[in-house]
Parts: C-alpha cells; sequence; structure tokens
C-alpha cells in the first residue's frame, strides 16, 4: 500500500483524508512547503494552509492563537527550526497554555544529510520532552504514521512529531494497530532487549536477526512514543531479559536511551547501553555513511548486545 | 462623545486605577506603572467597543482580548472582576499562593484571560493566530490586543506585525503602550522604537496616535479602527508610565516596585477626590 512512497506523501494524503471529515484542521508553514510535502494539502484546501515565510516563532504563536479558537493545527518545520529555533514559543504559547497544537518536524537526526551540521538535529527530542504536557512521537514507516495520526489529532493537547520525510521503508503491514504512548513489541526474546525508534528500527531488526543466528533470542521493542514513557514495558523488559540497548537516531543524552535509563534505574536497574550520537555535532553526509562514522548500524547494536550481556553476567 | 459617556468612561478608569493601587498596594509589591498606563484602553474597549459575556467568558463569537504585555494582568484583573467575571474578592489574592490571579496573564486560570502571555511578544503572534482564524471562519469575531514598547524590541512582534500586514486582518485592533519606559531606563535611550508609526505603516497597518490618556480619544481611534477595511489597525497611545499614583507616576522604577501601605492609600484617597470633588469637602 505505501510501497514506493515517502513518508511526506502519505503523510500529506492523510491530512488531506482527516481535513475532509474534520474542519478544525488548518496547516501552517514556514517556508518549507516544498520540503515538508504538504504541497498537495494546498491544491486541495488553499484557504486552510497558511505559509508564514521564514518565521517559525510567529508560526508557532499562530498555531497557539488558532488552536485557543478552536482550530487543530499542524506546524511544520525542520526537526530543528520547529523546537530549538522556536522553543521558547513551543513552551510559553503551546506547553504551558495546554493548546492542542502539532508540530511536525523534518529530517529528524542524521537524515539532514546534506543539509549538515546546522540543520541536523541530536536535541529536538530530548528538548521537548522537557515539556510537561508534550507528547513525543517518531514514526517508523508509513504505516505506524498512518496508525498514530488519527491519535494525535483527538489527543487534546501538543504533539510533537519527527517526521523522517524521505523515508520509504515498509516495515509494517499497513492496518497494523499502534497505540500513542504503548511500546511495540516486534520480537520476543529474553536475553537481551533492543529499544529503538524511527530510523533505527530497520537497524535494530537486522541486528537481532544477526544475534538470532548466533543462538542469541534478543527482545526488539519499538517506542514510537517518547513521551509519555510507557514504563510498565520498560519494566518488564528489564525483569525478564536483564540487559538493554537502546537505538536512537538522535543524541544519546535526553531522549530515548535517557528515558530508558530513568525507568530502569530508578524501578529495575539493568545495564543499558546506548546506541546513538554521542554528545557531537553533526556535518554533512549521506545517512548510511554518518550512521557507519556514527556507530548506529547494525553491526553496532549486535556488539553493544554482546557487552551489555556481557555486563550483566558479570553483575550475577 | 457625548459628555456624559466621556465623563461614564473617565470615571470608570478611575475606578479602574484605584482597585489596581488596592490590589498591588495590599500585596506590597508588583508591576504597577505599566497597569495604570493601560487603564483608558481597558477601559474603553471594556465598557465600550468589546462583545464579551462575563457570565459566560468562553463564549465562542465574543471578542478576544490579548495583553501581550503580560506583566500588566492587574490591570486587566481589575477590570474583568469589576465586569464581574470573578469575584472582586479574588483580587486579595493577586500572586499569593494557588491564586488565579499570577503576576502574568494566564488563560487556564483567570476567566476571562484569553491568552496567557509574559513572554514577552508571544500573546501578539497568537491574536494574530486568533484574527487569522476568525478570518478563515467568517465569523464577527474582534481580536483586540495591547503590546508594549519594551516589548517591541523583541524581533517575533515585527513578524507577527509583517503576517498581520499582508493578511489584510481589519479584524484585529493594537494598541502600543507607549509610555518610554522599559526595566533598565528609557526605550529611546536603551533601543528607540521611532519613527515608530512609520514602522507600522510600512508593515502594512492602519495607524493612529492618540493621548492613552483621553478616553475620548482612545474610543474614536477605536471606532475608526473598527471601519476600517483591507488592514489591521495600530493605535499608538502615548502613556505615562504609573499615570494617576502620584508615588510612581512617570518614574522608571514603577516597572516593578514595592509600594508602602501609605503610598496606595493616599494615592486612592487623590483619586477619589478627583473623581468626585465634593468628597474632599466630606472628610
Amino acid at each position: 500500500m505505501y510501497e514506493g512512497l515517502e513518508m511526506r506523501k502519505v503523510y500529506a494524503d492523510l491530512l488531506i483524508d482527516y481535513a475532509q471529515k474534520d474542519d478544525r484542521i488548518v496547516l501552517l508553514e514556514a517556508d518549507l512547503m516544498s520540503s515538508t510535502g504538504t504541497k498537495a494539502f494546498k491544491e486541495r484546501y488553499p484557504d486552510r494552509i497558511v505559509n508564514v515565510g521564514v518565521a517559525e516563532a510567529n508560526m508557532m504563536g499562530i498555531a497557539a492563537g488558532l488552536a485557543s479558537m478552536g482550530k487543530i493545527p499542524f506546524a511544520h518545520s525542520f526537526t530543528a527550526f520547529a523546537t530549538r529555533r522556536a522553543f521558547d514559543q513551543v513552551t510559553i504559547s503551546i506547553a504551558y497554555s495546554k493548546l492542542p497544537v502539532k508540530i511536525g518536524g523534518a529530517d529528524p537526526g542524521v537524515s539532514a544529510e546534506l543539509n549538515g551540521g546546522t540543520h541536523m538535529s541530536f536535541e529536538d527530542a530530548g528538548i521537548m520532552r522537557n515539556l510537561p504536557g508534550m507528547t513525543i512521537v517518531e514514526p517508523a514507516d508509513s504505516a505506524q504514521l498512518a496508525a498514530l495520526l488519527p491519535q494525535i489529532i483527538d489527543h487534546p493537547g501538543p504533539v510533537y512529531m519527527r517526521l523522517h520525510r524521505k523515508n520509504k521503508e515498509v516495515l509494517f503491514a499497513p492496518g497494523r494497530s499502534f497505540k500513542v504512548g504503548k511500546i511495540e513489541t516486534l520480537e520476543a526474546g529474553e536475553d537481551v532487549t533492543i529499544i529503538c525508534s524511527g530510523m533505527m528500527v530497520k537497524p535494530s531488526l537486522k541486528a537481532a536477526e544477526m544475534l538470532r543466528k548466533e543462538g542469541v533470542r534478543p527482545r526488539v521493542l519499538n517506542m514510537h512514543t517518547l513521551k509519555p514513557v510507557d514504563a510498565e514495558t520498560i519494566i518488564r523488559a528489564a525483569r525478564e531479559t536483564g540487559a538493554i540497548v537502546t537505538a536512537e537516531n538522535h543524541s544519546v543524552l535526553n531522549a530515548w536511551g535517557s528515558a530508558v535509563a530513568e525507568v530502569v534505574t530508578e524501578h529495575c536497574p539493568v545495564p543499558v547501553f546506548r546506541i546513538g550520537i554521542q554528545d557531537h555535532f553533526g556535518e554533512v553526509g549521506k545517512s548510511d555513511f554518518l550512521m557507519e562514522k556514527y556507530h548506529m548500524t547494525a553491526q553496532d547494536i549486535v556488539h553493544a548486545a554482546y557487552a551489555v550481556m556481557d555486563k550483566k553476567r558479570e553483575r550475577r | 462623545m457625548e459628555e456624559t459617556e466621556r465623563n461614564r468612561l473617565a470615571s470608570k478608569a478611575n475606578e479602574i486605577r484605584q482597585l489596581i493601587l488596592e490590589m498591588i498596594g495590599k500585596l506590597g509589591v508588583g508591576h504597577i506603572g505599566g497597569s495604570l498606563s493601560i487603564v483608558e484602553a481597558l477601559t474603553v474597549l471594556y465598557y465600550k467597543h468589546m462583545a464579551v459575556d462575563p457570565e459566560n467568558p468562553l463564549w465562542d463569537k465574543r471578542d478576544r482580548f490579548v495583553l501581550s504585555k503580560g506583566h500588566g494582568g492587574p490591570g486587566l484583573y481589575a477590570v474583568l472582576a469589576d465586569k464581574g467575571y470573578f469575584p472582586k474578592a479574588w483580587l486579595d489574592t493577586l500572586n499569593k499562593p494557588n491564586t488565579n490571579l499570577p503576576s502574568h496573564c494566564d488563560r487556564l486560570k483567570t476567566p476571562g484571560v484569553d491568552m496567557t502571555a509574559g513572554s514577552l511578544a508571544q500573546g501578539f503572534s497568537a491574536a494574530v493566530g486568533m484574527a487569522l482564524a476568525a478570518q478563515m471562519d467568517g465569523r464577527g469575531v474582534r481580536v483586540y490586543a495591547i503590546i508594549g514598547d519594551g516589548e517591541s524590541q523583541e524581533g517575533q512582534i515585527w513578524e507577527a506585525a509583517m503576517f498581520a500586514g499582508n493578511r489584510h486582518l481589519d479584524n484585529m485592533i493594537t494598541f502600543l503602550d507607549y509610555n518610554n519606559m522599559q526595566i533598565d531606563g528609557l526605550v529611546s535611550e536603551i533601543n528607540s522604537l521611532e519613527p515608530v508609526a512609520e514602522k507600522w505603516r510600512a508593515f502594512g497597518w492602519n495607524v493612529y496616535e492618540v493621548d492613552g490618556h483621553d478616553v475620548e480619544a482612545v474610543d474614536s481611534a477605536v471606532v475608526l479602527g473598527k471601519r476600517f477595511k483591507g488592514k489591521p489597525t495600530m493605535i499608538v497611545l502615548n502613556t505615562t508610565k504609573g499615570k494617576g499614583a502620584y508615588f510612581c507616576e512617570g518614574k522608571v522604577s514603577s516597572h516593578n516596585m514595592t509600594i508602602t501601605d501609605e503610598q496606595w492609600r493616599e494615592a486612592v484617597d487623590r483619586l477619589r477626590k478627583e473623581s468626585d470633588p465634593a468628597s474632599s469637602c466630606e472628610g
């Protein structure tokens, strides 16, 4: 169903569908309509998409005003500018004001590719996680996006979506159900748990396959919702497997790896190894190159799995 | 404007000033200067122009008001209490634990407050968003906002101004409280806005400049602004920070100052006498 389609194409089509059913839905852009894929929406609903120009802070304020009037605004930019560029506006006008603005950030992490370090946000989900009441989701493919989007529309609070616009992966069957706030178990296993999100789901599944071939039984969990954190599923994984690897297309500080480590240390301390960007800025490069350079490949996840299982044994 | 109408509004403004002085005075500290400088604008809006229903603060067809210079909250609270949005007794809870009347306006706490503000310039963008929503829906809703002059040093004010001008949001009237004072000194010395009226005109706004303490002048500008088609209206209010309070009028320190019991009582007394000269004989 979504074969060969970029996530942004699916996203725009889904918004067109939902806009038809719900006249509260409006879109906001800050001169990145061509990138975020919402031009198709503009053709269909020219009066319900507003391009504010290159002014992300104002866009977030306008979105808050629209939401206060009963609209459901979807405001888009690159992850870097949707978050850090407009963070005080998102904080006060949206989160603190409890207004249901849906913020879409395109090009998370290494997917910013040739735009390089200035556009490559490794901190966006981390800073957004500080905001009380902010829901944060990162779909791994279009089928998952399609399952999560209606819940995002219906959610009465603000939501931040990390959207990998050029993603053409087909990981899940269309129609598979995913629940915002609930970790999805992709593979069962008892030796080690791999908790992954977004772009890191595919290498995590590959790593699991490599591990299984070597007799290791990994559990693979897809944490598509960073916040609210599904503590129950993480605690169960800690208890039942005793070792966790997290894999995220983000700094290992403050987002997925941190959230898992926080839950685990409080409730069921077991070793946690974090795959992701190890506290440095980005640079130009294709995703494959960057994932290799930053040690985010399937092979890196396998190494981390063995290392964390060694750690588990040392503790016994 | 008829004299009785002018007297009614001027007398209401005087009453609101007394409430503000009492509210902040009882607490002993607060943003007195910028609350007092916007009293006439608030009075003209809430007692003459705005379609609102204090019994139903969330009525969806109401006109919206955003105090983007959110630190002027006490000025707005005095008006909302007087209009009956909440009991006047609430005014004594300003900034006390668990209050519904925080220093800066909060849409979730105070009935009648349409938007949270305090981080400067953000309320103005939200007001523009409200006007945009009303324009999209063809609703007859008007949006009013007050911004500060210090606040106008924020880039976001001009982002929002450019957008509102380009979108012809003629359902929006914004006031600039031009008292020429900010925390660290005079706006004209720190980072001047001049020529401010020309700036707003250049951004596509219909601009009036009036004495912000003359209810008739403020009212006339609002009347014209409501009629004006094709552009949002900016009313530059030439004001005095701390207006009406002898101990802080025209003083930079009035932004957020401590106030003694004697000061606020004396100021209220003077306002009473000003409003009703006969009362000075009674005492």
